[in-house]
């Protein structure tokens, strides 16, 4: 079986020297968006970005959930959550509603908007590296080992060992474990993550449940209200029909008797 | 006879061709510049005003079913005659939406993809499927309008066959359809503002669309019976007024409980700009309607009931914009306002509806002899059970 690949980005080892967004824009054949990398944000050209919060630097990108919301609400199925982990958008498919878009709880999905026939773009996992078993072109750049590519399992062990054995470096908390039913990239930080621009109010539950609550219902309200306007039909009919033989309208009254 | 048409004057024609005009150039700016060129749509900002006029159409159209399934399911005969304007209605609203859907579809040329391509997961996936069905069930629905006028008898013999299976399918996939638009939003708990975000949200699009559909029922028999001279029998607007006023204090009750039981109710004292738009929403489109609909005297007058439905659709307006737009602005982080193209675009598609409302409700048997081809009708049904009890 195939292991979940994934990423754990250390803030604390962090230098923000921004190797890791100049490797994914040549990796991904990304145009030149910003003179300081430090200033850019997330877009169609952009997949990754490295804030600066005082002296700790955040990274921002696509979290890769373990349950996407942008997979569950894309009506084409244009979003695929991948054996191996990252989760991939295929253009031709897309229509163009942007669903994913809004629904995404990290608004990681970016648009283009200024193409007559634009995509939908977001960090891949640089997934056909990662495909022929080499790790992400961010990982692969990164001088301190602040980021780091690997098996998802063993990330997690070595970021539970982080805070284990340096409970004074480390914020109390592996971001993206739970958030948003837990995702393929982590990130470790000695401050808390509101404190660097991540959503922290996010449920702990998988996204795609919320609506799922709701789809779920579809049968019952098809086959119930079904069964209702039938009956209701024939009951709201019948009863008109006796009230008006009753009141002597019926031409047929001779017919009603004989039953 | 004067002349009956709502553009009445030249005037209007005038102003009617400016805005077609203005709209087919914005139309050309979204296809050959792109959306970004012509909205002001943005990463923050994925869905924006055209998202909010959709849920209006289709919310507006719900009429289309409310009145089919009195009329034709439980049988009350008495809505028979508001059954054709209800459904031209629905018809050109559901129309208005699907243009504007592909104009704001990113990628336009493959619209057809739900067809093959399914994700039943997703709320987007039910609502084209309901938008597919519902307008085929519609055309159904519409067609004898049409085929009566050329007198082709057969195949509105065929429908009339079908037309009850035709209706209750078509008051299910509005069901659906209407409480979808709220399930869009279940899945963005972080981004739209406590005041509109609840899990009741598909219920409360389901129960609101059904005030406001009648409501412009009640909106255009005014404006019909002011351009043609006759309208609807008073008697019928007013319990279409008591409905709406069922459905709104329903309403109110199920979003005061779904307050109290969520513990939302200090968002009410929160000032803000989200609070005012809230209270807006409420004051005109319940607290007004209810005023003015529950004393009888406003409730039996022609013109009263006409101003209620202006403020019950109102209030509507003001709740799918607030979900659409208002209630997601503090999550995205910058203010958004359409553009004057997508303003333009909307207008014109407006415009193109009232157009061909005008058309149809004049060329066809819509208003006029409703009343006795639907007895007509009724005498045929008459006759069924009489057969099926031998």
């Amino acid at each position: 079986m195939t292991k979940q690949k994934g990423m754990l980005f250390d803030s604390t080892l962090c230098v923000g020297c921004g190797e890791c967004y100049s490797a994914c824009k040549i990796q991904n054949n990304l145009k030149e968006t910003s003179d300081d990398f430090l200033k850019d944000h997330l877009s169609a050209e952009t997949y990754t970005t490295v804030e600066e919060y005082g002296d700790v630097y955040a990274r921002k990108m696509c979290m890769h959930c373990a349950e996407p919301a942008c997979v569950s609400v894309c009506p084409v199925g244009a979003f695929e959550k991948t054996a191996l982990g990252p989760v991939l958008y295929d253009a031709d498919k897309c229509i163009g509603c942007r669903y994913c878009m809004l629904a995404c709880p990290q608004s990681a999905p970016r648009y283009e908007w200024s193409s007559t026939n634009p995509r939908v773009r977001k960090c891949v996992m640089c997934y056909d590296k990662v495909a022929k078993g080499e790790g992400t072109a961010c990982s692969e750049a990164c001088p301190t080992g602040a980021t780091m590519f690997g098996d998802l399992d063993e990330l997690i062990a070595e970021a539970k060992q982080r805070i284990e054995n340096d409970p004074d470096s480390y914020h109390n908390h592996i971001y993206g474990l739970e958030e948003a039913g837990g995702s393929n990239v982590i990130m470790l930080s000695s401050v808390p993550f509101d404190q660097l621009g991540f959503k922290v109010n996010l449920p702990k539950k998988a996204m795609p449940e919320l609506t799922a609550q709701a789809m779920e219902k579809i049968p019952t309200v098809v086959s119930l209200g079904g069964i209702f306007l039938g009956s209701m039909y024939w009951l709201t009919k019948r009863k008109n029909q006796i009230a008006k033989e009753k009141n002597g309208i019926s031409l047929k009254g001779d017919d009603h008797n004989e039953e | 006879m004067k002349n009956n048409s709502i553009f009445k004057f030249t005037f209007w024609k005038v102003v009617a061709a400016i805005i077609i005009v203005l709209g087919l150039y914005s139309t050309y700016i979204r296809f050959f510049h792109g959306l970004g060129a012509s909205t002001n749509l943005a990463d923050s900002v994925p869905w924006g005003f055209w998202i909010g006029f959709d849920f209006l159409g289709v919310g507006l159209a719900a009429a289309g079913f409310t009145i089919a399934v009195m009329a034709h399911v439980f049988n009350i005969h008495k809505y028979e005659p508001i059954v054709r304007p209800a459904i031209l209605t629905a018809y050109i609203s559901y129309m208005l939406v699907v243009a504007l859907l592909v104009i704001d579809l990113g990628r336009p040329q493959n619209f057809y993809h739900p067809l093959y391509m399914w994700n039943i997961h997703s709320v987007m996936f039910e609502i084209t499927w309901c938008v597919i069905c519902y307008s085929t069930i519609l055309t159904l629905e519409f067609a004898p309008v049409i085929l009566e006028k050329f007198n082709l008898k057969a195949p509105i013999k065929l429908l009339r066959t079908i037309s009850i299976p035709v209706v209750i399918a078509g008051v299910i996939f509005s069901t659906l359809h209407q409480s979808s638009f709220g399930s869009l939003y279940l899945i963005v708990p972080g981004k739209l503002h406590g005041l509109w975000y609840s899990s009741l949200l598909p219920v409360h699009f389901f129960v609101s669309c059904i005030a406001a559909g009648l409501s412009m029922v009640i909106f255009e028999s005014y404006l019909v019976a002011r351009v043609y001279g006759h309208g609807l029998k008073m008697n019928l607007l007013s319990s279409l007024g008591k409905i709406v006023l069922g459905a709104i204090a329903f309403g109110f009750v199920l979003k005061a409980a779904d307050f109290i039981i969520a513990g939302k109710l200090p968002l009410l004292f929160v000032p803000s700009e989200e609070t005012f738009y809230f209270y807006a929403e409420i004051i005109l489109g319940t607290f007004i309607p209810v005023y003015l609909l529950s004393n009888k005297k406003f409730r039996t007058s022609r013109f009263w009931l006409y101003i209620t439905s202006i403020f019950v659709l109102s209030g509507f307006v003001l709740n799918r914009m607030n979900v659409a737009i208002t209630g997601m602005k503090a999550s995205s982080g910058v203010s958004y306002f359409p553009t004057i193209d997508e303003i333009n675009i909307t207008f014109m598609l407006v415009i193109f509806g009232m157009i061909a409302y005008n058309y149809v409700a004049k060329k066809f048997n819509v208003f006029e002899d409703a009343v006795h081809l639907e007895k007509e009708t009724e005498e045929n049904k008459e006759t069924e059970p009489i057969i099926l009890s031998n």
